[in-house]
């Protein structure tokens, strides 16, 4: 029987299943609950400087094809969601997520992450719904290039930028690479919207939103796909993963692990204990003896 | 089902001068104590108990802010989004059954005691309220059941708290249901329990998603929104937060202990 583990950036991921950002993320009790169930990481929520309510309701659209969120970055800020963390420090490795629009603030929120005791920072360079931070920064190469730099120059723990999905991948890879990221983390959500036919209205309080859950696959994938050919450092895949076979499929794109979302949804708080026996059920099925054997598969 | 589906108001019902109840066709099955989130389109979308289960189904709505005042602001004809139902009801369990409402908690209790008689439980009702004017459904909760009232104000019933009555009540209970202020449903809480009786409550937190994926609604662990809104004695035994705060829209904590509890 296969044995799902990776490590990554020196982290040990078991199984290589993490909870992606904003998903259960919020409170201390939530995120460890996350582990229990079954989670080899966690993500915490986007963490920035200030507090933030986030957009007003509707927040979340189910489309069937997939769910769109815009949730608006809701956080109690920096000091505060330290305070909640507490003492709380799992026996798997915790990443902080933090947003920003400038470099010293994504500095300042990566030292203060790290002070906590987190096993490594994500950097939120892909929300696509909340003006001025998350995809806003992404798109721009020369802000994201000085953002990682500093981070990484600043603090000791493993540095992961979060990517949105854009047609060209490429670029935006090797520049965090150069920068001294650890690994990247791919996709954010993918902007869209939603709007009622019967009342002729956009239903997400914030006009737009961003769309994650089965719809968005194969555009992770090819995101994921383009990343690994492009640089050196291992891929975190996410994006529309709620199936072993899912997962294989990111794993065969380039992805070292990968993060799950809306799949709590869609399977339910065990999200990664299901996962991971389906995954380890089709790789036994397939013939492979290892994990390894199947990453980047997709690249022969 | 979670899409979200278009209904239109049916009928209107001013119940007290705070309280209004909407009807709408919607072909849905729920259990009571489940909620639905309740789009205004253009305006909010909140949490709100599905209150009535007949050929129309119906929410009752509480005006305390913008989304309920737009609500209260609708008229019949008038169209609302309607998502869910989500979340655990009440289990109704035992022979008799003892419910304390406060307030605009009536409109989940409702249900589940027209539910409980239809099964043929016996049922008995302490309802709390301010004042006598904001009492909610006494008329609907007397054709179903054995009523006692509390108000702040003295105007009907025993002047003081609704948990003050209750003590009394609780001879052969086997199961109490509650629904309203937090800490009123602590003090329940805590008075069934030194009577070993198991109790379901309904919590409120500020909801986002509803499907238990944002997490804004937790309580220690526990989503509201799935695991809940109506948990049950074992889970409330274990909620440090229960009774003690709640959770503003970005996640900060928010003390529950007022000086005094109010409907
Ligand atoms: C499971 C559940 C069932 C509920 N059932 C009913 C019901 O049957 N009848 C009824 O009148 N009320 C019910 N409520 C409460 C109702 O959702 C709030 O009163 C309503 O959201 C207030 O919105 P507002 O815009 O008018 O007020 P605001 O001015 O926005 O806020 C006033 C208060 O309402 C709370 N509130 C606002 N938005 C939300 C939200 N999205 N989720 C939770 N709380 C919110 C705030 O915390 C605040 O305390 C229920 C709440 C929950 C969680
Ligand atoms: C409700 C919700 C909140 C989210 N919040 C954040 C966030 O705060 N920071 C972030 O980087 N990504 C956030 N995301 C994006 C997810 O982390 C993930 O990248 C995306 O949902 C795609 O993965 P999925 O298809 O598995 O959900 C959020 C997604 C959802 C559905
Ligand atoms: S409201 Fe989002 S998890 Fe409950």
């Amino acid at each position: 029987m296969v044995h799902l583990k990776t490590n990554l950036a020196g982290l040990t991921f078991e199984p290589p299943l993490i909870l992606a950002s904003g998903i259960m993320g919020q409170t201390a009790g939530s995120l460890e609950k996350m582990i229990e169930m079954g989670m080899g990481g966690v993500v915490t929520k986007s963490v920035g400087s200030d507090s933030r309510e986030g957009h007003p309701n509707p927040s979340i659209v189910d489309v069937e094809t997939g769910i769109l969120n815009a949730m608006g970055l809701p956080n109690p800020g920096i000091d505060e969601f330290c305070k909640e963390l507490g003492k709380f420090i799992p026996n798997k490795p915790i990443i902080g997520s933090v947003y920003a629009s400038n470099t010293d603030h994504f500095v300042g929120l990566s030292k203060k992450m790290e002070d906590h005791g987190v096993s490594a920072v994500e950097l939120n360079l892909s929300c696509p719904h909340a003006e001025g931070y998350g995809a806003s920064v992404g798109s721009d190469v020369g802000l994201v290039r000085d953002i990682v730099e500093n981070v990484v120059k600043n603090v000791d723990v493993p540095v992961f930028p979060k990517l949105p999905p854009m047609s060209d991948m490429v670029t935006i890879s090797q520049v965090v690479e150069d920068a001294g990221a650890h690994g990247i983390v791919a996709i954010n959500t993918v902007k869209s919207m939603a709007i009622n036919y019967e009342t002729g209205r956009p239903v997400l309080g914030n006009l737009y939103g961003g769309y994650s859950g089965p719809g968005i696959k194969p555009i992770g994938l090819r995101c994921v796909f383009d990343v690994y050919k492009s640089v050196d450092i291992p891929v975190i895949g996410c994006g529309g993963v709620t199936t072993g076979r899912d997962a294989l499929e990111y794993f065969m794109a380039g992805s070292s692990a990968l993060q799950l979302g809306s799949s709590i949804y869609y399977r339910g708080l065990d999200a990664a204990e299901k996962i991971s026996s389906e995954m380890i059920e089709l790789l036994d099925q397939e013939g492979y003896g290892s994990l390894d054997e199947i990453i980047g598969l997709a690249h022969q | 089902m979670t899409r979200m589906d278009i209904v239109e108001i049916k009928k209107i019902v001013p119940e007290t001068p705070s309280i209004k109840t909407f009807y709408f066709n919607y072909d849905l099955d729920y259990v009571p104590g489940q909620f639905v989130m309740v789009w205004v389109p253009g305006v909010d979308e909140v949490p709100m108990s599905l209150s009535f289960d007949k050929d129309l189904k119906a929410i009752t709505v509480r005006k305390i802010g913008e989304g309920t005042e737009a609500l209260h602001g609708l008229d019949v004809g008038d169209r609302i989004g309607i998502r869910g139902p989500y979340g655990k009801g009440y289990e109704l369990e035992g022979e008799r059954v003892l419910a304390v409402v406060g307030g605009i908690g009536g409109a989940s209790i409702l249900p589940a005691v027209t539910k409980a008689v239809f099964k043929g439980q016996e049922v008995i009702c302490a309802l709390g309220a301010r004042t006598l004017n904001e009492l909610l459904f006494y008329d609907r909760f007397k054709e179903l059941s054995e009523v006692h009232v509390a108000t702040d104000d003295g105007s009907a019933g025993y002047h003081g708290f609704v948990t003050d009555i209750m003590e009394d009540l609780l001879k052969d209970i086997d199961l109490v249901i509650t629904c309203g202020p937090e800490l009123m449903m602590k003090r329940v809480f805590k008075i069934a329990d030194n009577h070993d009786i198991p109790v379901q409550a309904s919590l409120e937190r500020y909801m986002k998603c509803g499907i238990g994926l944002c997490g804004s609604c937790v309580v220690d662990g526990l989503r509201v929104c799935v695991e809940g809104p109506v948990l049950k004695t074992e889970e409330l035994r274990k909620l440090k937060e229960f009774g003690e705060y709640h959770r503003s829209p970005s996640g900060r904590k928010v003390s529950l202990k007022r000086p005094k509890l109010s409907y």
